[in-house]
């Protein structure tokens, strides 16, 4: 659906009304994962291999399940086996097969009546287990020789005599290389790493699950998107997706780790085993241990630029791994990498790598933070050795409407070059920086996305709407729904109230991801509305015994227009509502479909920081977020996807990441050892909403929620580099990481 | 483990519970007495989603055993609004956004109102410190910081 050319001025989208959550949210009385209980209800708890790399021999229940208050007892055995690689592999991440293939892995879980007989289950489990070798660093499993994580996987564009590790590779570009580096007065080449970190949202995955003995089930639980948990878990469980009915909770958090199963099909399973409802709460050791994180890089940048600052030529290898199960975030990364730039030479390679972790899940932009982290900090160099402005240098070589993206694509409207321009007429860009000081700067790029969305929108007869949509919301979303709905319709925001609803009560939805809810739902909310629109104004002409074509809808009420107009008075909404009985009956508008033309987003990050050198420590000064948000539906959201986001890449620049000792196993799985930021290490986060439209949306809206973890990264390396007077090229930036550095 | 029996009051109301001698007070409010707007996100003291206050002190409810409190008076997010009247917190909480996922806000809203009761005109430096121990994934604090300012000059009556 095209952007409306028409529709500029706005009544209600852009304004900022309270969040019809928020009274549940203040008070406690707002229902999360593990917020719901159900009579007889068993509680479980799960099994987890404390090695990073074993084969399990055996498994023996039997003393476990002996024990008083043991109600079931499962292992991967208990599950069906797929012959779909994608579903086998969703299954054996959530209760090993054969391998426990990381530290943390699940092999066997247990329902009870108390949590402390549950526990004691777990004890009396006995696992034989035949430890094999392990590897958990990306470079290390890509050499011939390590230890192979699973055989058999590598795609046909592996080329052979690589490592079993190295699963699957891409390339993206175009141009000639060897003549573009030939015209560059100076090209830099370096290395970098950046290492897993997690989503680290504050609620541990929960559910509670009820099975019946004839087949049915219902799960609650937090996740970002229940029609996908419910496909993943009604095969895993050989159930028909009818049989089983998933409701999301509130959800605490998601970023993009809650877009996958870990517990529900093992809740499932206990529950169908037990003929007990049972709920299953991670604690936050499992959390850290077994979900999420993001992908750990190794990526070697090639970057030539001319004296004045055109960049010639960009090239980059990308080897990422997402844990012990192939996958190909890689690709978004080689797609991501030089997006910012209209280049005539470029090529990304990117190679995925299993190790001995976790399975990778999605984090906000997954793959594209390391790529640009990587490409931003040689850019910064570039510009530094020839003693260029990086502002003006990434204004001359930006991307921008009509070039050809680095990944294949041309751009449409994009607004790139607007945010650069904001960013350089900012008092921050020019402010004065002290001893010890630096300032750094990075472009973000996310694609964004639609998908499969449908919306149900019903006119109840009092004159106000409900509208019922399928994705959880994790950030505000009900209320930008809400603001559409009122804006299409033409009656006030607090007429409407937005649901998230079950998978019964709607066509699939695709999940809360790829920043596409306010963009996608909110499309196809407003087509729900004209669908609406469209009946009442047949409503209207009945009573007025005119056409329907020619009934206009203007601010909230039919009025007949054409030859007609004038004639008849207005019949508002709540007007046709009332008479909806008489008139054929309820009325609602309805809208399914798989949404194209989600348009990207660049932002850009500009932050002021000191670097300590008797102690490494990096204070963070200063800090300005620019970013193209389309059209902002509800700004304060949108502002806080930005300094959320913007906080979260900040983390994975200074202090966050997966550590793991040479035993394989992580030893770093809790909050005080895995530091996200808190508020004291943090100034006050500006931002600066651009509004350039999308062209795919009626009201011209792009997707936030992605693009600013992205250029944190870079931000803070180019700055500290700046500051400390030597180039990082490790993330975390941790205090002796730098002093590392500084001492060469 | 025999369980024990503890007296107590929990936002203004008179509460008896049994619990067993190593249980969280958390676990007691969550899974006993069904007070679920404190959170447990992680169980060790780290993320203050699970902040509560023991005759005035405020307290992670996690490290806190479910048997220590006998005598004490508690309060929780629940006992924050005066029945259909939202705290100042609250609303500003509402008002200016602060929160998107929500799952840290009954801990920090407990946390301001502890701070305020101490110090009614805290500077963001303030805040910021004293929020230090709740972890929020969502928001990068700012709109937080600026919600607490807000109710506490509502409260100082600025």
């Amino acid at each position: 659906m095209a952007l409306d050319e028409a529709k500029r001025n706005f009544r209600y989208v852009g304004s900022r009304p309270n969040r019809p959550d928020g009274v549940d949210k203040v008070t406690g009385r707002a229902q999360y994962g593990a917020d719901a209980t159900a009579p007889g209800m068993l509680t479980a708890v799960i099994l987890r291999s404390p090695h990073a790399h074993a084969r399990i021999k055996s498994i023996d229940t039997s003393a476990a399940e002996a024990i008083p208050g043991v109600r079931a007892v499962i292992t991967g055995a208990d599950f069906m086996r797929s012959d779909d690689d994608f579903l086998r592999d969703v299954q054996e991440n959530c209760m090993a097969r054969d391998v426990a293939l990381y530290d943390g892995h699940a092999v066997a879980a247990v329902a009870a009546t108390t949590p402390a007989i549950a526990k004691a289950a777990l004890r009396a489990i006995v696992v034989d287990y035949e430890v094999l070798p392990h590897v958990t660093d990306v470079d290390a499993a890509m050499q011939p020789g390590a230890p192979v994580v699973l055989a058999g996987r590598a795609l046909e564009n592996v080329p052979a005599g690589m490592s079993e590790n190295v699963t699957h590779s891409c390339e993206f570009g175009h141009g000639d290389l060897t003549a573009g580096f030939a015209k560059a007065d100076l090209v830099i080449e370096r290395s970098f790493k950046t290492a897993a970190t997690h989503q680290g949202y504050i609620e541990p995955h929960a559910c509670l699950a009820s099975a019946t003995a004839d087949g049915k089930a219902d799960l609650w639980c937090c996740t970002q998107g229940h029609f996908f948990v419910r496909t993943l878990c009604s095969a895993m469980l050989g159930m028909e997706a009818s049989q089983l009915r998933v409701t999301a909770s509130e959800i605490g958090g998601g970023f993009g780790g809650k877009t996958t199963v870990f517990i529900e099909p093992v809740a499932l399973a206990l529950s169908r085993k037990s003929g007990r409802p049972v709920k299953l709460v991670m604690t936050r050791d499992e959390v850290f241990r077994a979900t999420g994180p993001t992908i750990s890089s190794s990526m070697d940048i090639k970057i030539g630029m001319t004296k004045d600052g055109r960049i010639t030529a960009g090239e980059a290898t990308l080897r990422y791994s997402g844990g012990a199960f192939p996958n190909a975030t890689v690709d978004m990364g080689a797609q991501a990498g030089f997006a910012a730039y209209d280049l005539e030479a470029v090529r990304t390679h990117g190679w995925n790598v299993l190790t001995n972790r976790p399975k990778e899940a999605a984090y906000r932009a997954p793959g594209a933070p390391q790529a640009i982290y990587a490409v931003e900090s040689v850019v910064d160099e570039l510009c530094q050795k020839l003693g260029l402005d990086p502002l003006t240098v990434r204004l001359k070589n930006a991307a921008r409407k009509g070039t050809l993206s680095s990944y294949g694509p041309t751009f449409n409207e994009i607004g790139l070059v607007a945010t650069l321009e904001a960013a350089k007429a900012h008092p921050h860009y020019t402010a004065p920086l002290g001893p010890n000081q630096g300032r750094g700067l990075s472009c973000g790029f996310w694609f964004n996305f639609g998908g499969n969305t449908c919306v149900s929108l019903n006119i109840n007869t009092d004159g106000t709407v409900g509208v019922t949509e399928g994705n959880p919301d994790i950030g505000g979303s009900r209320a930008s729904i809400s603001l559409m709905a009122a804006e299409e319709l033409g009656i006030p925001y607090e007429n409407i109230r937005t649901i998230v609803a079950d998978t019964n009560s709607l066509g699939y939805n695709d999940v809360t991801d790829g920043s596409r809810v306010t963009f996608a739902v909110g499309l196809a909310t407003i087509k729900a509305a004209r669908d609406a629109i469209n009946k009442m104004k047949s409503r209207a002409a009945q009573v007025w015994g005119i056409d329907a074509d020619a009934v206009e809808w203007v601010d909230g009420a039919a009025v007949p227009a054409g030859a007609n107009a004038g004639k008849f008075p207005p019949l508002t909404l709540a007007d046709i509502a009332a008479n909806s009985p008489q008139t054929g009956g309820p009325i609602a508008g309805h809208h399914e479909v798989n949404v194209d033309g989600a348009g990207v987003s660049f932002g850009v990050h500009l932050v002021d920081v000191e670097v300590d050198p008797e102690t490494g420590f990096t204070k963070i000064l200063r800090y300005t977020i620019f970013q193209d948000a389309g059209k902002a539906v509800h700004p304060d959201y949108v502002e806080g996807q930005m300094q959320g986001g913007a906080v979260q890449g900040i983390g994975w620049a200074l202090n966050e990441e997966y550590i793991y000792g040479k035993d394989g196993r992580l030893q770093n799985p809790g909050f005080l050892d895995y530091r996200i930021p808190v508020a004291s290490d943090l100034p006050s986060i500006e931002t600066v909403i651009l509004e350039i439209p999308n062209p795919g949306h009626p009201y011209g809206v792009r997707g936030v929620g992605e693009t600013p973890i992205v250029p944190p990264l870079a931000a803070l390396a180019n700055a500290v580099s700046r500051a400390a007077g030597v180039r990082m090229t490790e993330l975390p930036m941790s205090p002796p990481r730098i002093l590392a550095a500084l001492k060469g | 483990m025999k369980s024990l029996h503890v007296s107590t009051t929990i936002n203004g109301d008179p509460v008896e519970f049994i619990c067993d001698p190593d249980e969280p007070l958390l676990d007691v409010l969550r899974n006993r007495l069904h007070l679920t707007g404190a959170k447990e996100g992680c169980g060790t003291g780290d993320c203050g989603a699970c902040s509560v206050t023991v005759n005035g002190r405020l307290v992670c409810s996690c490290l806190v055993l479910g048997a220590e409190v006998d005598g004490a008076v508690i309060t929780t997010i629940e006992g924050m609004a005066d029945g259909d009247q939202l705290h100042p917190l609250q609303r500003a909480f509402i008002d200016g956004a602060a929160f998107q996922c929500g799952v840290c806000t009954p801990g920090i809203l407990v946390a301001a109102k502890a701070l305020l009761e101490k110090n009614p005109d805290p500077t963001d430096e303030e805040v910021r410190y004293w929020l230090a121990g709740n972890l929020c994934r969502c928001t990068g604090y700012d709109k937080i910081i600026a919600a607490v300012q807000v109710a506490a000059a509502e409260m100082r009556g600025a």
